[in-house]
């Protein structure tokens, strides 16, 4: 079997990239101190901070990792994040 | 002159924008589906608030990459106007048209409301009508206006007195009770350096009829017709 436009084909391998989108250090951030301060009034005391940030899967069928990472990269910069305001970070893993 | 509303989907002020510059000013107003790509022979271009994509992702980060959107690039490079309101701002922010990123408003609530706006720089082809320190009384609509940029850009700005409105009490102080959602130095609208691509949160379309309770939005639109001096050319 092989790859059509990184579509998946049955029987191949799945590459899942786990994006993690940050707001940058200094970029104020009120839903985490809403919630932060809702841990307060629930009597959680040792919270010192809670910072709120975005959550992507994205699931591929490249088998190539630094192509993987290529591509991923690519989204990032052009569209999933906003570099004024947002960081990110992310993991590859596989998945049958 | 003629004057074009760029109707994404989710836009929903696009219909109030044609109408308040048909309006206000006369001129010619069409509407331009986001699919099209030529704007030729519009004098300026108008991208309208609402919700474009559904806000998903983050505002306007979809719209952005409207085929229109490439045009409107080239008319903003070319000197054509370019006036965005509310979602139509975050459109140009991130389109990289103008600079800087919109926040959740501080209270993480939707504000509807009038508001105050001090005129900064009555030099841009939007403003002209307005005196410098001028208050407008305007309505705001939305969840994400909290304006920052990094503070360099922000220098930048000031330099180049790109910060167009801030938003002020009724007397034209700039006050932390006057600034609605939290956004940097009271910031409401900026332009870009040149001048001819402006963004503000406020709606000066809700605003340029008297049954309406205001007209002040009417110096805006009619400010752009005045520039070109086009006045009634078609």
């Amino acid at each position: 079997m092989g790859k059509k436009g990184g579509r998946i084909l049955r029987g191949e391998k799945v590459i899942r990239v786990k994006i993690y989108i940050n707001l940058k250090e200094g970029v104020a951030d009120p839903q985490g101190a809403t919630i932060k301060h809702a841990l307060d009034s629930l009597g959680y005391k040792g919270v010192s901070r809670v910072r709120t940030g975005k959550y992507l899967q994205i699931e591929l069928g490249i088998e190539d990792r630094e192509k993987v990472k290529k591509e991923i990269e690519d989204m990032c910069r052009k569209i999933l994040v906003n570099p004024v305001i947002e960081n990110y970070e992310y993991e590859i893993e596989e998945v049958k | 002159m003629k004057f074009g509303v760029v109707v994404f989907p989710g836009s929903n002020c696009d219909y109030d924008c044609w109408w308040a510059i048909k309006q206000a000013t006369g001129e010619k107003v069409d509407f331009i589906w986001h699919k099209k790509k030529d704007l030729s022979g519009y004098d300026c271009i108008v991208l309208p608030g609402g919700f474009s994509y559904g806000d998903y992702l983050r505002t306007g980060a979809i719209a952005r990459f409207s085929p229109i959107m490439e045009e409107v690039e080239k008319f903003a490079r070319q000197g054509g106007f370019v006036i965005g309101i509310c979602n139509g701002f975050q459109i140009l922010l991130e389109a990289g048209l103008l600079p800087g990123a919109m926040r959740k408003n501080k209270n993480l609530l939707f504000i509807c409301r009038y508001i105050y706006v001090r005129v900064e720089n009555p030099d841009t082809p939007f403003t002209n009508l307005c005196r410098k320190g001028q208050v407008l009384r305007i309505p705001i609509a939305h969840f994400e206006g909290n304006y920052y940029v990094d503070s360099n850009t922000l220098s930048r700005l000031k330099k180049n007195n790109q910060i167009v409105f801030r938003y002020c009490n009724r007397k034209g102080e700039i006050t932390d009770e006057a600034n609605p959602n939290g956004s940097l130095d009271a910031i409401a609208g900026i332009c870009n350096e040149k001048g001819n691509v402006l963004g503000m949160m406020p709606h000066p379309e809700r605003c340029a009829e008297s049954i309406l309770g205001s007209e002040d939005g009417k110096l805006i639109f009619k400010s752009i017709v005045k520039k070109t001096g086009k006045q009634g050319k078609r």
